[in-house]
């Protein structure tokens, strides 16, 4: 699969615990594995508190680009979290990006406190949908929490992402970069992530609103 | 197997900023690498402790920066190679040391790497530790790459050893916490056997030849300067603009230059090693042109060396423009970002590059200006600095007499903020907090009422806070010292510390018990589990009470709880711990490190009947106020529910609900 164009800007964002520094050096090596030529940036210190947290990724053909996209210039944005996606698109989105959403909020302590609102679920898929080419959404906390921990959202979400056929992600790279990454007990049900993750994307499409799987809770 | 340590030139491995460091120094064939842990610098000798056994090398976290690049230097002078890391504000705590080996020099290569975290994203500052190697005349390196992190690491050794100084390598957020290809080169087999030759001590004083000898050995390193590969042009043969940078600054110049199709009017001259400044290879530019923008992280150190450089000959060259902090085309605090970059070039040279449509750009703004909630950052679901810092609020409001926490540098510093109840009111250094409480100690004489409390974690305590403690039992500083034992340094990564009982390769030592430390001072020395609320509360209060005249708990009826007879009564007659320093323990480990051993404590439920919702008189006491992000308030229902994606089942929540709805039963 050749790169829609050079580089390729991805981001990755979410809230920090839910794994988005691994997701996107896993993406990462599954890409160096292909040949190409990687930069990633992210955001640390604040990773694990509860934040705002984003990963940016240049790939490329030939060449390292700075670690940091400039505006607006994201071409696909992996969302773990939804009103984190739109936060992301204001500075970093375009006509042409496409979205890949988990849709299952995480409150900010200052919705939690009732100091701000989190605004619902459905609305919020509504404008990620305007703000993008195309939006894929799946529910990758539930999906992770059938599985027995919230922790494997992320692997759920680069399952979603091998399958919407934006990137060059194949199983068997993933699966051998995933054995050098992870604790080898943890691989199988690593795998089971990926696989309902890619199983269990959807498009949302102007025929086909968001389903009730897909619309998450709020 | 980690690629780190994989003997296989030619390979191409996706690595950390700090794991190409890692790399370069195992290419150099380095054998002592040491370090206190710090963002965002911790990468790096967490990657080489992980290989230390294979590679053979010792690796050490060591209880500060000074004690680690004193153990690297000692690898040093007995002739092998070492490694020292740390981020800028550990430079200081280093910078006594540095200050007086570059005068005694140093034999085997010696490699100081700093980390330094601009905008300090995990820092209390954002300090530009280049200014260290100019106060010292050390030899800098500046990597702008991940590849040319690992090249750099790897000739600093054998630059230090050519000048025999150390050299340091200043690295940024950018580069050190970035990840890119790098191509691999070769591990070296064997190394030198290590002795300290006794016809050459190292004594820094008398300081004045010394003084002599380092300015001869920094005019050699000018020599090495101007050959260095790691500086170089690119860009059309006359420029209408020349942007002179360094570090992180080279790829956001370069792709600006690409994005504004500015290319053939734009050169970039790219320095690596930046002191001493390359000053005839910078001269040769500043001769052919007329027009520079310089593009750094933090501080204007090239636009001041260069300036330097143009004032000494401005005499031959001419007139020529600057641009940069001095001026405001760049912002002079903060981090730089490709827009800063591309904004500068934008007015310097009349064009405009559009990034996306205008009105696309208004619409998302707009929609996330309307729709998206603040994050702020808090303490993690079940992590004990929450329950502690609400046993100090309720400890504080009891007692009722304006005590005040002083503070440091740990997780526990997000205790300024919502998430601790912004109960922590100073935060500067490391340690900072004990020996602040050693002065407002002092101040009961001068009338000082209200109670002294200070916190620190119990690695911090190790790094710095332990001399402030002999100095409060010294001087008999009357305080409160709360120490929060959460068993690892959390927010660098869990990394083990004296307290722990394992090295940093995993290698099991003696425990040095903070308990044990404290009580050996003489202070009056109490363990608590910040998770029993109760307990926590009422051994604060009973040791902020002091000798002089019984201070009764003034607020007694402030918050939803009930003080034990025995501990109210103790405090009635006046039955209290001596005056003079004081210390709890407050144990209990971090929740992310238990979380990787362990399954959740507890389930956590509400009660949907029991929660009165709004109408409870509780102003949602377990939301509003306690914010673990563990819980949710459910709109549709008015009540409380708990986020089983978040919940760790500390069950710290179930404390505090005064109508009992939150319960938990083991998981």
């Amino acid at each position: 699969m050749f790169l829609p164009k050079d580089p390729f800007n991805v981001i990755i964002g979410g809230v920090g615990g839910q794994g988005n520094v691994l997701a996107s050096q896993i993406l990462g090596e599954t890409l160096v594995a292909q040949g190409y030529v990687i930069t990633i940036g992210e955001t640390y210190g604040a990773s694990q508190r509860g934040g705002s947290v984003m990963s940016h990724l240049r790939i490329s053909a030939k060449n390292p680009f700075s670690p940091l996209i400039p505006e607006g210039q994201g071409d696909l944005l992996v969302a773990l979290e939804p009103v984190e996606g739109l936060r992301i698109l204001a500075p970093y989105g375009n006509p042409n990006i496409m979205t890949l959403l988990n849709t299952r909020p995480i409150h900010p302590i200052e919705v939690i406190s009732g100091d701000a609102d989190y605004p619902e679920v459905s609305k919020v898929i509504a404008t990620i949908k305007d703000l993008s080419s195309r939006i894929w959404t799946l529910n990758a906390t539930e999906i992770a929490l059938e599985m027995g921990d919230s922790i494997f959202s992320n692997i759920v979400m680069l399952g979603a992402l091998s399958s919407i056929q934006v990137l060059p992600i194949d199983r068997q790279t993933f699966q051998s970069v995933i054995k050098e990454l992870l604790p080898s007990r943890t691989i199988e049900e690593n795998m089971s992530a990926f696989d309902r993750g890619r199983a269990e994307v959807e498009e949302v499409t102007k025929n086909k609103p968001v389903s009730s799987r897909g619309g998450g809770e709020n | 197997m980690s690629s780190i340590s994989q003997n296989a030139p030619g390979k191409v491995a996706l690595l950390m900023g700090n794991e190409a460091i890692a790399r370069g120094a195992l290419e150099a064939g380095v054998k002592v690498c040491a370090a206190y842990p710090g963002n965002p610098s911790s990468e790096i000798i967490g990657t080489l402790a992980g290989v230390a056994d294979e590679m053979g090398l010792h690796v050490e976290w060591s209880v500060n920066e000074k004690v680690a690049l004193e153990v690297a230097a000692a690898a040093s002078l007995a002739g092998l190679r070492g490694l020292c890391a740390m981020k800028q504000n550990g430079l200081n705590v280093a910078s006594d040391f540095l200050l007086n080996l570059n005068l005694t020099g140093t034999r085997g290569g010696l490699v100081v790497v700093v980390a330094d975290d601009p905008a300090g994203v995990s820092s209390s500052n954002e300090e530009d530790s280049r200014i260290f190697a100019k106060l010292g005349d050390l030899p800098l390196l500046e990597p702008a790459t991940i590849q040319e992190a690992k090249e750099m690491t790897r000739e600093a050794f054998s630059l230090s050893e050519k000048l025999g100084l150390p050299v340091m390598i200043r690295s940024v957020t950018r580069v050190s916490h970035a990840r890119g290809n790098v191509s691999l080169d070769e591990l070296p087999q064997s190394g030198p056997k290590p002795g300290f030759d006794l016809s050459q001590p190292r004594c820094a004083f008398p300081a004045l030849p010394n003084h002599r000898l380092l300015h001869e050995r920094f005019q050699r390193a000018k020599e090495m300067s101007e050959e260095s590969p790691f500086n170089f042009y690119r860009g059309p043969e006359r420029p209408d603009l020349v942007v002179i940078t360094s570090g992180s600054g080279y790829l956001y110049s370069l792709e600006a230059a690409i994005n504004l199709k500015i290319e053939e009017r734009v050169g970039i001259l790219k320095l690596g090693m930046t002191w001493p400044l390359p000053e005839a290879f910078v001269l040769g530019y500043l001769r052919e042109a007329g027009n520079f923008l310089f593009i750094e992280e933090v501080d204007p150190f090239l636009e001041n060396n260069v300036k330097e450089l143009f004032a000494q000959n401005c005499f031959d060259i001419g007139v020529k423009r600057f641009h940069g902090k001095a001026d405001g085309m760049v912002p002079d605090v903060g981090e730089l970002n490709p827009e800063i970059v591309t904004a500068a070039m934008e007015n310097l040279l009349n064009v405009r590059h559009l990034p996306r449509p205008e009105n696309y750009s208004r619409i998302a703004r707009e929609a996330a200006a309307g729709l998206v909630p603040a994050r702020a950052l808090g303490f993690c679901a079940g992590c004990p600095h929450r329950a502690t810092y609400w046993a100090i609020k309720l400890a504080l409001a009891l007692d009722g007499r304006n005590g005040f926490v002083l503070g440091d540098i740990g997780c526990y510093s997000l205790g300024m903020g919502p998430s601790g109840f912004a109960q922590m009111k100073t935060l500067h250094a490391m340690g900072s907090g004990v020996g602040l409480a050693c002065g407002f100690g002092q101040l009961e004489r001068f009338g000082l009422e209200q109670p002294v409390v200070a916190v620190c974690g119990d690695s911090t305590f190790y790094h710095a806070a332990i001399p402030a403690l002999i100095n409060a039992r010294y001087n008999g500083a009357n305080f409160l010292l709360l120490l929060l034992d959460n068993n690892a340094t959390a927010m660098t990564g869990f990394q083990p510390h004296p307290g722990t009982g394992l090295t940093a390769t995993g290698d099991k030592t003696p425990v040095i018990d903070l308990r044990a430390i404290c009580e050996v001072f003489g202070a009056s020395v109490e363990v608590v589990d910040p998770f029993d609320v109760e307990s926590t509360v009422e051994m604060i209060l009973r040791m902020i009470r002091t000798e002089k005249g019984v201070h009764p708990v003034r607020n007694p009826n402030c918050c939803n709880l009930e003080l034990s007879e025995t501990s109210n009564q103790k405090m009635e007659k006046g039955e209290i711990i001596s005056n003079g320093v004081k210390v709890l323990i407050l144990r209990r480990e971090c929740a992310l490190v238990s979380a990787k051993r362990q399954k959740k404590l507890f389930r956590i439920e509400v009660d949907q009947e029991r929660c009165l919702g709004e109408a409870c008189g509780c102003n949602r006491l377990c939301t509003r106020i306690f914010k673990c992000p563990g819980l949710m308030w459910d709109q549709a229902t008015g009540r409380a529910r708990i986020d089983e994606a978040i919940c760790t089942g500390c069950g710290v929540c179930t404390e505090i609900c005064p109508a009992s709805a939150i319960r938990k039963e083991a998981a």
